[in-house]
């Protein structure tokens, strides 16, 4: 049979159930419109005529090749599975360490460090800004003594680790150097990502320092010093997370990122890096959100867009460098307090989507995480619940098991059109750092989540627990508690380091800061001297406030 | 007479998706809304309640340190001589926390899954006088 024939006879075979259909319809309407989150309407069905003339390797290629739709290796999770990385961190160095040898033991195979918020922000443990948040969403780290007690007996040329830090990433990196030196490892072997994404800190996460300009120069530092010294590190993780959290679709998630990251070249380019030296480091974050075919296609769309970007845009030669390697975290936001347990099932459907999606990395959330911090069991839980997927259930037997599918291949491309889109509009208004400076993606971002809202309300979106099938009564959780006196321990350790260490030095590494800070040297150098001699991360970052001022947002709801 | 509330983040955590949907809710209900962005300390939040003349305050916080940072709002209102206004709490907040909090002085405390229609209501019953 030939294709014309071939083609016919489909055509026939539709127009037929069509007919159907319609009756069927009669009979039993359909329950509702289907559409997406970001608006996309859905088919009733997707079959041959939903691809228009598709062109395989145009739009797919093979995994581990030039667009990279399906997948940036060869085999994929044949090869080696995701890592599996929880992210963890609470109270002082001590608990944090004990929680990361356990989470080793557990089978976890990479570290992700959360650090509390006078942490994130710059601020010492005894800062008055940092009153009752000590050790409290994060570990404390305040010297490199902190930094030395979070890594001790943990092999840092052996894990990798990830530390989701922004403004002071280029502090908590040296730290993170020093001690491998101490340790004996040379830089060239380690492995890890800083955030270091200060962008979307503006849009949708809140922990910035200093302004934009300023806050580019110190990424950029980064990315040439890493670039010479720690060839395996992550420079950036340029992050949809927040984005997502904070309440956009899922085609502004990637949109908004993407814009990002396009910020983030233009600025290495222009400090005059290449783009193949620097292309290879960066990395991604994205959510795992509840629309499971949503979120596989919006994986696969941003993989390919990033690679025509780099290769087409930015004139990239490394494949390395088109390859959109991605970390996933689920959806934080779309657990509930009600019926805690039933976040369990929210979190391995999201797990799954990110697996299906390619992910090279993976948190899944803890079921109490609406309630309070991650309680250990809870915690466990969770990776069991990658494990599962992982080991259990054959999705990692063949690569990207669901390309070509005609439903999500056909929605790959409209989300691929769709965020295009809002990324030509981005362009237009000057880039990312100029549509952040008009509130742009921050309007975008609230009203998307307002609509999110209201939909809940009307009960148009159906929450389990919460506006259906509620329960009355609630199930008994056991929730971690922060000892109260971790701020105070805290504090003390900070005195006692500030009293042992050799002043003078201090004074000195902080005053050739502040020198470099004022002219257009690489910062990392100077940074890492700091660190060194002990100074902490307020002193450090006190000096950047100085010569680079703080960013105050224009607050507009 | 709108029902005039200052929604306002305490402590240093960024998630601010609640405290500009409600902020926003309330305004779409009548009242006159002032959102005071992020990191606000106790004492900046006093001052501007009391500059702005609010009938009520907001207060979203999810970065853990509702024990140490809510409390002292309220305190700090009292000793300003505006002990009237209602102070409302919004957040991740364990629930073995809030009778501390409201034994504190804090009027309600919204966990997740809250409607905003449920705040609007609750801010309404305190204020009859002002029909919004």
């Amino acid at each position: 049979m030939d294709r014309d024939e071939c083609r016919a006879r489909l055509e026939r075979a539709r127009q037929a159930w069509e007919e159907k259909l319609k009756q069927a319809l009669e009979k039993m309407p359909e329950r509702k419109e289907f559409k997406l989150d970001s608006g996309i309407e859905l088919e009733r069905l997707y079959d041959p005529f939903s691809l228009g003339e598709h062109d395989y390797l145009e739009r797919l290629g093979y995994p581990g090749e030039y667009p990279f739709t399906r997948g940036i290796q060869p085999t994929m999770y044949r090869g080696r599975l995701w890592t599996m990385r929880q992210y963890a961190g609470f109270g002082t160095a001590e608990e944090t360490n004990e929680r990361f040898r356990y989470l080793l033991k557990q089978g976890q195979t990479g570290l992700s460090v959360a650090f509390d918020l006078p942490t994130q922000i710059g601020y010492d443990s005894d800062h008055p800004l940092a009153r009752g948040e000590v050790g409290r969403v994060g570990v404390a780290i305040d010297s490199l003594e902190d930094m030395e007690i979070l890594l001790r007996e943990i092999p840092l040329d052996r894990v990798s680790t990830s530390m989701t830090i922004n403004s002071p990433a280029a502090v908590l990196l040296a730290m993170y150097l020093a001690v491998a030196e101490k340790q004996g490892v040379p830089p060239e072997k380690l492995n890890g990502t800083i955030q270091n994404d200060i962008l979307k800190e503006y849009v949708a996460r809140g922990t910035y320092i200093f302004p934009p300009r300023e806050s580019m120069r110190l990424v950029v530092d980064i990315f040439e010093f890493a670039g010479k010294h720690v060839p395996q590190w992550n420079t950036i993780s340029i992050s949809g997370y927040h984005i997502r959290e904070a309440g956009s679709t899922a085609v502004q998630e990637v949109a908004f990122t993407l814009s990002n990251a396009i910020a983030y070249v233009e600025a290495a380019l222009q400090a005059g890096l290449e783009v193949d030296q620097f292309g290879p480091r960066l990395s991604f974050f994205f959510n795992a959100h509840l629309n499971f075919f949503e979120e596989i296609a919006k994986f696969r769309a941003a993989r390919r867009i990033w690679a025509r970007l780099m290769k087409e845009r930015f004139g990239a030669k490394n494949p390395r460098s088109m390859m959109l390697r991605f970390h996933t975290q689920t959806a934080g936001c779309t657990l509930t307090a009600q019926q805690p347990d039933v976040n369990v099932v929210r979190v391995a459907f999201q797990a799954l989507s990110a697996v299906l999606g390619g992910t090279q990395s993976l948190h899944t959330n803890s079921r109490d995480e609406a309630l309070a911090l991650p309680s250990e069991h809870a915690a466990l839980l969770a990776l069991r619940t990658q494990q599962v997927i992982g080991y259990e259930i054959g999705v990692t037997d063949t690569v990207d098991p669901l390309g070509g599918s005609y439903f999500l291949e056909a929605l790959t491309d409209r989300m691929e059109q769709e965020i295009l889109a809002y990324i030509q509009r981005i362009d237009q208004m000057g880039g990312a750092v100029a549509a952040i400076e008009q509130g742009y993606m921050q309007q975008e971002i609230q009203e998307s989540a307002y609509r999110y809202q209201k939909e809940i309300e009307s009960g148009e979106r159906v929450v389990i627990g919460v506006n259906r099938f509620t329960e009355a009564g609630e199930q008994p959780v056991e929730l971690l508690k922060v000892d109260p006196a971790v701020g105070e321990r805290q504090i003390n350790r900070l005195k006692e380091v500030r009293r042992r260490r050799d002043q003078r030095r201090v004074a000195e590494t902080l005053q050739q800061l502040r020198k470099a800070a004022q002219s257009s040297d690489n910062l990392m150098p100077y940074i890492l001297e700091a660190v060194k001699a002990y100074a902490t991360m307020g002193e450090i970052c006190g000096v950047l406030r100085e010569v680079f001022g703080e960013y105050r947002p224009q607050v507009a709801v | 007479m709108p029902i005039r509330v200052l929604v306002g983040k305490v402590g240093l955590d960024g998630h601010d998706r609640g405290a500009k949907v409600v902020a926003q809710a309330l305004r779409d209900a009548g009242m006159e809304v002032i959102y005071t962005g992020l990191r606000q300390t106790p004492e900046q939040i006093v001052e501007i309640a009391l500059q702005e003349d609010v009938q009520v305050v907001g207060l979203s916080i999810l970065s853990g340190a509702h024990m140490q940072l809510l409390p002292p709002v309220v305190e700090l209102l009292r000793q300003r001589g505006a002990g009237d206004i209602l102070v409302l709490a919004g957040g991740v907040i364990p629930k073995d926390d809030i009778p501390y909090l409201k034994e504190a002085g804090i009027a309600e405390v919204f966990t997740p899954g809250t409607s905003t229609q449920e705040v609007v209501s609750f801010i309404r019953r305190h204020f009859p006088e002002n029909n919004n």
